[in-house]
């Protein structure tokens, strides 16, 4: 008998219920009203008062209305066919909702029931599997993907029967396996899992170690960011935070992209549909959006859901992690989220925490930032979900709730600048108070050298010295005037404006400059690091502002040109030229 | 509102506040509609057989005996082509003495578009303001405000804005506007001959601030119902957002609710949101595109109005009196158009993009060569010209009593460099100086 309950408060979107049976913190249940079936999560028991979020608009909803518990929690079904899908933050397949407005209690199968797949078995009869061991695999746009024994399995069970090669459709049965008591259970290609429960079917979660290229500079050269990893964008509104999630979600070198929209602008996630569909992935040549899956919950589709959205994003990257792919979650913006918690949390009459979230946020973003990470599999695969999100600090002001809390722990750290933005230095990432802390790992320095070479983060910790005391000085030239400073000082502070301008800034909107792969990206800082050790002779600080200016020019010229083009040879040609009229020997 | 027969009336007020008053009550549905002693409130909580109420004219006068009567609905707003030229109160009844709008019964505040039925901007607005066209063009689905102090001339530059873009519909929801603004709206809209295209919610300074929550919802049903049934460009101005969310704030007071960031509710950015967001392309054509306004405190835009509204609308408009030409300007460091791209160069001529960003780079030299001539140092040649370039690029271009098309626009700037820059001074690509440098 499933627990019902009845409404007996409502305040906005928090219900009160007054049920008849047990019911789980977190389960979810369906008020129905007015003909609709609204979904509504438990977020506080008291006896038999319990405290609903509902997922939708409460309008019209009466006291004394009825609840259904469905007996689980929040969870999505996972299944081949959800790979360049565009779901709602409840998992709900947007584009098979009817109308061209959400309408209330319109829920949609996330899944393809009608879809055939061509199945390979990887198991034979007798097999031993556990929990996620892959059974067999379907291709779906070019990506091996895995079927796995259901995540939620205890203990050893063997393989009683398996599929034979051959097409299936996502409900076909594939499998049978049976317990060493005898339970035997049937298997589809659906996996269901509660999204605020981590999976965790892996061996072990290592230090992470391996560059997730980007092609963005800032990132891969000064502040890289490592498969599995986690890192964050803070920033002011319009300093380009979207354009640099865009950008990375775009040329990153991962399998599988989730993008989580999560409260932010339907014109942006508008602009990912338009485009995506038409641009190519660099690392393989195929459309972007055929390894894209996007949530979009934007600001105006209901909250509790939105506060969902990153969960049901993180989930399903669990799912492909668990094949062994490389996954990339992007997730804009987590403050969103966070105000998600503090209107609920207001709502329940919670003491507040600072700036009135609630206060166990920080272990709320630390549970969530550490479900990410780079996972050896129990069959010694490896898989990999790599986090990014993005925050948007009121005011701009990083001392808030979300952005400090975030800073514990995400590795790594983004700092979007007003200042720069409004010099349009993009992406206006603050060279020096933003890093990485797995560049200090030694096993990613061994795997760094490895790919690149020796040198390269000794080049790297130059440039960030050089940007640093380029600061330093800039700030002293302001105070004391051009001629105030010696003449060494103009060229420290252009060797610096050098690497920003030739490194650090990049057109996201260029269709060379976009993209940066690594093996030019160490061309390009060895150049700029050859530039800058060199010694110079010039008469006046004049002469020295006119000559770097000529090359930064022509350095950036050669970034806008095809690698090793006749172009970029030829500015390449100019800009020795020019060097050699000034270097000493 | 009248009566209607078997409707159940409650006589037995339990508590009041300022805004609210609660009383026991039986089959009301939340969000629903009620009289108290004929005032209009709306239900903000139901806890057992308690219901709160939010009166909107306030509960002065109110007496624990007051009549109170449900409504059975949320509010909403009769949308018919009979809107056209009207002029409405908060509550949807007309204020012009002019007969009831017979329609279709809509409940304002309804549900929000599919992202996936949603269309990519792509049409410009001329407004003929080259602060605007040239600089931060406007898009047709944007939504994007004006921060202005309160001193600044933003009712008539939007005003301006709004009678020379072409749309079909010009729906103006006005909160705590003066009554001065009000009569000058009305007189402008009647003497520009457009009545037939606008449409006015209005709530005046005195009118009561909780009434304002309604009006952003009735001009934006209203908006829907001519872009989706009627397939028109919509154009809704909200002035001022700044006392909407002053009025969302006494309201979350009132409900002893926690206040976050300078005193305004938690749920402001989803509130804000939950407005601007209607703005939209839709694929069959029509579209609602929203300019609102946000006053500010002293230029402060950390203000959590300010700050939320930045982060949900599409860029925003700066004002600034430029004391070299003793005219108001559109600020072109400050204001951002974040959907310019998608109309600058692609539906307006090819060297717009270049030509606004090198206008802005050198107008930006201009405002360094001032600083160093402030600070007692030396100007070079380039300096002065610079200088020079500034004065005139503001008075013809930036200001706001400009009037010209965008090709116009161009022209006029191409004309600025010519006379005062080297071709390679402005840093815009070969082709373009070529074919349009004034020689």
């Amino acid at each position: 008998m499933a627990t019902k309950g009845k409404v007996t408060g409502v305040i906005a979107n928090m219900v009160l219920l007054a049920v008849d049976g047990p019911v789980a913190q977190n389960e979810i249940c369906y008020i129905k009203t007015g003909g609709d079936r609204l979904m509504a999560e438990v977020i506080k028991i008291n006896g038999a008062k319990v405290y609903v979020q509902v997922f939708e608009s409460t309008r019209r909803l009466k006291i004394g209305e009825e609840a259904e518990f469905t007996g689980h929690m929040l969870e999505v079904s996972l299944a081949p066919g959800m790979l360049s899908k565009n779901y709602d933050g409840l998992q709900n397949d947007l584009d098979k909702m009817e109308g061209v407005f959400l309408k209330r209690g319109d829920y949609t199968n996330p899944l393809d029931e009608e879809k055939v797949w061509h199945f390979e078995p990887l198991v034979k009869v007798g097999d031993k599997v556990g929990a996620a061991a892959w059974l067999g695999s379907v291709e779906e746009n070019h990506q091996p993907l895995k079927i796995m024994a259901p995540f939620a399995l205890k203990g050893e069970w063997s393989v009683k029967s398996i599929a034979a090669e051959g097409d299936y459709h996502i409900t076909d049965t594939i499998a049978v396996i049976v317990s060493a008591d005898g339970e035997e259970k049937s298997l589809n290609m659906i996996q269901k899992w509660p999204v605020r429960v981590a999976m965790e079917d892996y061996k072990e979660k290592t230090r992470p170690f391996k560059l997730l290229e980007t092609g963005v500079r800032t990132i891969d050269t000064l502040n890289p960011i490592v498969e599995g990893g986690t890192g964050f964008i803070p920033g002011p509104f319009g300093t380009g935070k979207t354009v640099l999630q865009h950008a990375i979600s775009k040329q990153a070198e991962a399998d599988i992209v989730i993008i989580a929209a999560c409260g932010e602008r339907a014109n942006e996630v508008v602009e990912i549909f338009t485009e995506f569909p038409e641009l190519i992935d660099p690392h393989t040549g195929r459309k972007l959006m055929e390894r894209t899956i996007i949530i979009a919950n934007t600001s105006n589709m209901p909250v509790a859901a939105r506060e969902a959205s990153v969960y049901t994003a993180m989930t399903i990257a669990e799912y492909y992690r668990a094949m062994g792919l490389r996954v990339l979650l992007m997730a804009d913006s987590t403050s969103r989220w966070a105000q998600a918690l503090r209107e609920m949390s207001n709502r329940m009459e919670e003491l507040p925490g600072p700036d009135a979230f609630p206060m166990d946020i920080s272990s709320i973003i630390a549970n969530f930032y550490s479900r990410a990470g780079y996972v050896y599999l129990n069959n010694g695969e490896v898989g990999s979900i790599t986090f990014i999100g993005t925050v948007s600090p009121a005011g701009g002001n990083l001392k808030e709730p979300v952005t400090e809390n975030t800073k514990k722990v995400a590795r790594c750290f983004y700092a979007l600048e007003q200042e720069r933005a409004d010099k349009k230095r993009y992406p206006a990432v603050n060279p020096i108070d933003s890093y990485s802390k797995y560049i200090e790992y030694p096993e990613f320095g061994d795997y760094i050298t490895k790919r690149i070479g020796d040198g390269w983060l000794d080049m790297v910790n130059e440039a960030k010295t050089r940007l640093l005391r380029g600061k330093e000085i800039a700030e002293q030239i302001n105070i004391l005037g051009d001629d105030g400073v010696p003449v060494d000082y103009h060229v420290t502070f252009w060797k610096s404006e050098l690497i920003d301008y030739v490194v650090l800034q990049q057109d996201a909107f260029d269709e060379v400059d976009s993209v940066t792969p690594l093996e030019r990206q160490q061309n390009i800082l060895s150049m700029v690091t050859d530039i800058c050790r060199s010694d110079f002779d010039f008469e006046d600080f004049e002469a020295v502002t006119d000559f770097f200016k000529k090359v930064i020019n022509l350095c950036k010229q050669m970034n806008y040109s095809e690698y090793n083009s006749a172009n970029y040879n030829s500015y390449l040609a100019q800009l020795q030229d020019l060097l050699a009229t000034k270097k000493i020997a | 509102m009248a009566t209607e027969a078997f409707q159940k009336i409650y006589t037995k007020i339990n508590s009041i506040t300022k805004a609210t008053c609660s009383l026991k009550a039986t089959g009301v549905g939340y969000d629903e509609l009620a009289t108290v002693n004929g005032k209009l409130a709306q239900v903000v909580k139901i806890m057992g057989d308690e219901v709160t109420l939010q009166v909107f004219e306030g509960t002065g006068g109110i007496p624990t005996n007051a009549e109170v009567v449900f409504l059975g609905k949320a509010p909403s707003l009769k949308v018919s082509d009979q809107l056209a030229g009207r002029f409405f109160n908060a509550y949807g009844d007309p204020i012009d003495g002019g007969p009831v709008v017979e329609g279709t019964e809509v409940e304002i505040g309804g549900p929000s578009v599919n992202p996936v039925r949603r269309k990519q901007p792509s049409e410009l607005i001329a407004t003929g303001i080259a602060g605007i066209d040239l600089n931060n063009t406007l898009v047709t689905g944007q939504k994007i405000p004006f921060f202005a102090d309160p001193d600044q001339p933003y009712n008539q530059v939007m005003a301006n804005v709004a009678m020379r873009a072409e749309t079909d519909k010009i729906i103006l929801g006005g909160m705590g506007m003066t009554n001065d603004d009000y009569l000058y709206f009305k007189n402008l809209f009647s003497n520009a001959g457009a009545l037939d295209r606008i449409i006015c919610f209005m709530n005046t300074t005195e009118d009561p601030a909780v009434e304002r929550l309604l009006i952003p919802d009735m001009a934006l049903t209203a908006a829907e119902y001519f872009a989706v049934e009627k397939n028109q460009k919509v154009l809704v101005l909200l002035t001022d957002m700044t006392m909407y969310a002053d009025a969302l704030s006494i309201v979350s007071n009132r409900m002893d609710q926690i206040p976050s960031k300078d005193s305004m509710p938690g749920s402001l950015y989803s509130d804000l949101a939950k407005i601007y967001e209607k703005a939209v392309q839709f694929p069959s054509g029509g579209s609602i595109t929203i300019i609102a306004v946000t006053t500010l405190s002293g230029g402060d835009i950390t203000h959590a109005v300010p700050d939320n509204t930045g982060y949900i609308t599409e860029g925003q408009l700066f004002l600034r009196r430029d004391s070299d030409i003793g005219k108001v300007i559109v600020d072109p460091f400050r204001s951002l158009s974040r959907l310019k791209q998608l109309v600058a160069g692609k539906k307006t001529r090819k060297d717009h993009p270049q030509v606004m960003n090198a206008a802005v780079r050198l107008y930006a030299d201009a405002a360094n060569a001032k600083t160093k001539l402030e600070n007692g140092f030396d100007l070079t040649d380039y300096d002065k010209r610079t200088l020079a370039f500034a004065k005139e690029y503001s008075d013809k271009l930036l200001a706001i009593d400009v009037n010209l098309n965008t090709t116009e626009m161009l022209d006029v700037t191409w004309g600025l460099f010519s006379t005062y820059f080297k071709p390679e001074e402005v840093n815009i690509r070969k082709e373009l100086v070529d074919e349009h440098w004034v020689k």
